[in-house]
């Protein structure tokens, strides 16, 4: 299998000489194509940051990541934004939508900005529209939708460009469980089409939805786990061991 | 105290975001000094006495204008600090919430208030000084006085006036802030800024319908001022068309707001290419909130626009004219045999002795009181004017009169018409420079240069009419009247002067003897001291018994017009600069105060990727269009005040309008640019990351 995430041995620091505070330590991983990973951690873990040195929105102190093969780390300026916009798929807690655009503009945005060209567009979105069953929605304003319309609408603007890895950050973190439950779903049949997807969270039960679970622990890999054969429920029953095992933090935010 | 540095630290942090605010007062201030400055410089200059009277009505005049321009940074300065307490809600909920009263809160803003009046005055002051210095440079060409010393000029009473003016404006701030922060509610404080504004399109049918209906509303207004110019008599009937102006200006701007956005959306290639979906997105949601506005800002530009130009082409226009309308020294003029021309001479304040001495010429009268002109000029004429009751604008309007009398009501009809010879006039156009003409026995012209009487006698030449002088048919030679003029003035005033072959005038009805011509020095003490003893004729004893000639001189035109010019160009200025700085800040703060909204949406873009580039072109974009909608309709309204100021300002000539308008144009490229590519720079730094 190709390798659509490299993660080589990076670190992370914070703060200056006399303070110093690594928010990653020495982290190393690889996410397979196709592939569905979340990372889990408590608040501090380094989760977030490791999931912005990825999205080239931070930048690593030591180490490489590569994806499809191209160091990220040695990225500037406007290839990072390249990177961005032509590998890279973004899911974000609180959407991110642009609250002036409809739904459809809003994932249009993501093709125009790469010179995708009008009618190319509108086959696209109608594609993904589907996928994701937002159909209703897209003429909406974000004002009018339910969260977990947003966070579908969210979801088919990372995918609508094709990404080599969606990034999804706490994706489940803003909506109520029936619509974080049908988010998931839906993350979990792009899976199935084929989409590589690395999600942060802190929930055990969303990240029962992904095929493997890597708890991170002060900036290290403290345990991996697959799902293997397992139904969710029991994906689930082991996540939630290995959150037991990792003490009182993660508890807190079940 | 901590109030105090709280306040103190308030200021240092928004100090960068809201530069443009800061700016806007220092220059405001600065203006406001240099313009009421402008006496003590003129102090310091050497300059006659009745420059001096014309300098004393210009300060009235800008003292006036003063308090005006004060109303407008007032309610700048109110709406500014409007805008900037909205940004801060959350600030002052946070406050709220930690127990704080609103009285406290109250005091913070007491405290900024100070701290940016007292600071933006002593820049504002600083910066007022030094321009002002520069300012008597102009001031001294203007009134072409020699500054023979430079000398630093600092103006008291200007400085008192200015702290005065902006200290009640900033207390009126206050009182308003205060007046605000105790109706303000916390959840809205906390919460106001995450409520999402409902955007709504409007009816695109409603839009294209009301964008027909006020364009035509505009056009016929416009079509009032321009076309049907004539018509206008009273100062009541403008208020019509400025109003119909207004209003269409405000609906275009409501209509186009809805329209815009369709219309880019129909075309789908240009909607979704790039970001110009989020551009059109971003105007179209915040013009809704803006139209008023705009409207305020686009008609504030159009005066900005006419005043300057018509004040420059009209300054410009009275410099030339100078030199075209007063080529030589001077013009003493008597009226003659005033026993024929005034029946009832006594109701116009002449008494028996004067008439008697009526048939007195200029130099026979000047030498009753001993005054020799040859002393003092060796270059003179001296030509005839006649007139008579027989040959009226009645008689030589001939069959064209009814027609014109429908159209021009308020013409004098029944005034006689100046008659000369032809020779004689050629007399005065070979001393003036101009072009001299020959008649046959039975032809005659007219020479004029005042347009609108120009249009109205043209309409009876070219009729051909005929007139009947002292039992002669004349025919004209020309089918228009022939540039010209006898009397020199500052202004294109010749509303008409028949000229005939010598020997058709009857030497009986002479009115004005004249003599024109230079004096023998060109050196303006000297020429001062001349005009000084003619006038002092006029005092002497036996003033009474004569009907003194009046006299027209290059020296006192030149300071009527100087002084006029400078009245109108400073004044234009002042009240340009103002409009222009203060319509420019508006929309830069506007746009500056949105700009953390716009950092999260630019901070998303940036997270899909999109280019530095395209942000950047995005962000111009949007700030450009702000800025560019109200000048655009500014401009097209403008091309019609102006054709209307021309019309009114018909005296002082129009062919100095193109380099006025040229000025008219670097002066806002300047100003209004500059507010642009600031505020371009700060959003540009708002929205950076870090």
């Amino acid at each position: 299998m190709e390798n659509i995430l490299k993660v080589d041995k990076i670190e992370k620091y914070y703060g200056s000489r006399s303070s110093l505070t690594k928010a990653i330590d020495h982290l190393s991983f690889e996410v397979e194509k196709g592939e569905f990973v979340a990372i889990m951690g408590a608040s501090g873990s380094g989760k977030t940051t490791l999931l912005n040195v990825i999205s080239t929105i931070d930048k690593v102190t030591s180490g490489h990541i590569y994806v499809g093969g191209e160091d990220i780390t040695k990225l500037k300026g406007n290839s990072l934004n390249k990177f961005r916009r032509e590998k890279l798929g973004f899911i974000f807690q609180d959407f991110n939508l642009l609250d002036t655009l409809t739904a459809y503009e809003n994932i249009a945005l993501a093709l125009s900005i790469q010179g995708v060209s009008s009618s190319e567009i509108e086959k696209k979105i109608k594609k993904v529209a589907e996928e994701l069953d937002i159909k209703d929605v897209l003429k909406k304003y974000p004002y009018q939708m339910s969260g977990g319309q947003k966070q579908r609408v969210a979801s088919a603007r990372a995918i609508v460009t094709d990404p080599k890895l969606i990034l999804a950050d706490e994706p489940t973190g803003a909506l109520d469980s029936k619509s974080a439950k049908m988010l998931l779903e839906k993350l979990n049949y792009l899976d199935e089409l084929g989409a590589t997807i690395l999600m942060v969270t802190h929930d055990a039960f969303t990240a029962s939805y992904a095929r493997r679970v890597i708890f991170i622990k002060d900036g290290k890999i403290f345990k991996e786990i697959h799902k293997g054969k397992d139904s969710r429920k029991e994906f689930f029953d082991k996540i939630i061991d290995v959150v037991t095992f990792l003490g009182g933090d993660l508890n807190d935010a079940l | 105290m901590m109030l105090c540095k709280l306040s103190y630290a308030n200021i240092k942090k928004s100090m960068r975001d809201y530069a443009i605010y800061f700016f806007t007062l220092i220059l405001g201030v600065a203006i406001f000094y240099v313009f009421n400055a402008l006496e003590s410089q003129t102090v310091m200059m050497n300059v006659s006495s009745s420059t001096a009277e014309l300098i004393d009505l210009m300060m009235t005049m800008l003292s006036s204008v003063s308090v005006f321009v004060s109303f407008i940074l007032g309610f700048l300065i109110i709406y500014a600090s409007r805008f900037l307490m909205k940004r801060r809600n959350k600030e002052f909920g946070v406050y709220l919430t930690l127990g704080m009263s609103k009285r406290r809160i109250s005091m913070i803003l007491f405290f900024e208030t100070l701290f940016i009046g007292i600071l933006s005055l002593i820049v504002g002051l600083g910066v007022g000084v030094l321009l002002s210095q520069f300012m008597s440079l102009i001031v001294a060409n203007m009134f072409e006085a020699d500054l023979t010393k430079f000398a630093f000029i600092f103006s008291s009473s200007a400085c008192i006036k200015t702290v005065v003016y902006f200290s009640i404006m900033y207390l009126i701030v206050m009182i308003f802030n205060t007046y605000s922060v105790s109706k303000c509610q916390l959840i809205d404080l906390l919460h106001g800024a995450k409520k999402s504004e409902n955007i709504k399109l409007k009816n695109p049918i409603l839009c294209i319908l009301i964008f027909i209906v006020s364009s035509i509303v505009l056009g016929y207004a416009y079509y009032i001022v321009t076309v049907q110019f004539l018509s206008l008599q009273e100062v009541t009937d403008i208020i019509k068309p400025i109003i119909m102006g207004c209003v269409s200006t405000f609906f275009i701007f409501w209509s186009l707001s809805g329209l815009i956005l369709r219309i880019a959306q129909s075309r789908k290639k240009f909607y979704y290419k790039g970001l110009n979906s989020f551009t059109l997105r971003q105007f179209s949601s915040k013009i809704n909130t803006t139209v008023f506005s705009t409207t305020i800002i686009c008609l504030m530009l159009f005066v900005t626009i006419c005043l300057l130009s018509a004040c420059l082409t009209m300054k410009n226009s009275m410099n030339a004219n100078i030199k075209e309308l007063a080529p030589v020294d001077f013009m003493f003029t008597n009226t003659m045999n005033m026993e024929k021309y005034y029946d009832n001479y006594r109701n116009y304040g002449y008494n028996d002795t004067q008439i008697k001495n009526s048939n007195l010429k200029v130099l026979e009268i000047f030498k009753v009181f001993n005054f020799d002109i040859n002393d003092y000029s060796n270059e003179y004429i001296e030509v005839n004017t006649y007139a008579t009751p027989d040959l009226t604008m009645n008689h030589t309007l001939g069959t064209k009169l009814d027609s014109i009398r429908k159209s021009f009501p308020f013409l004098q009809y029944d005034t006689m018409e100046p008659i000369m010879k032809i020779s004689d006039y050629n007399k005065v156009a070979r001393l003036y420079e101009i072009e001299e003409y020959s008649l046959n026995d039975d032809e005659y012209m007219i020479v004029a240069d005042f347009q609108s009487m120009v249009h109205v006698r043209n309409m009876a030449l070219e009729n051909n009419e005929t007139i009947h002088l002292f039992g002669k048919t004349l025919k004209p030679k020309y089918a228009e009247c022939m540039d010209g003029f006898v009397e020199m003035s500052s202004n294109h005033i010749n509303t008409g002067v028949i000229l005939v072959a010598d020997h058709v005038i009857d030497e009986n009805y002479l009115y004005q003897n004249t003599i024109i011509g230079n004096y023998n020095t060109t050196d303006k003490e000297e020429i001062m001291k001349i005009e000084d003893t003619i006038n002092a004729l006029g005092k002497s004893e036996s003033a009474s018994e004569y009907v003194l000639a009046s006299g027209t001189t290059k020296l006192s035109i030149k300071e009527a017009t100087i002084g006029l010019s400078a009245m109108v160009t400073f004044i234009g200025l002042y009240l340009g600069v103002i409009f222009l700085i203060s319509s420019a800040a508006i929309i830069g703060l506007k746009e500056l105060s949105e700009s953390s909204d716009n950092k999260e949406r630019f901070k998303m873009l940036r997270k899909i990727g999109t280019d530095e580039k395209m942000i950047n072109k995005a962000l111009f974009r949007q700030i450009g269009i702000f800025f560019i909608l109200p000048l655009i309709l500014a401009m097209i309204h403008s091309i019609f005040g102006i054709n209307f100021a021309m019309q009114i300002l018909e005296v002082f000539g129009n062919d100095q309008l193109l380099p006025s308008i040229i000025l008219t144009s670097v002066f806002i490229v300047f100003i209004y640019g500059g507010y642009f590519l600031i505020t371009y720079y700060c959003s540009k730094n708002i929205i950076k990351e870090k």
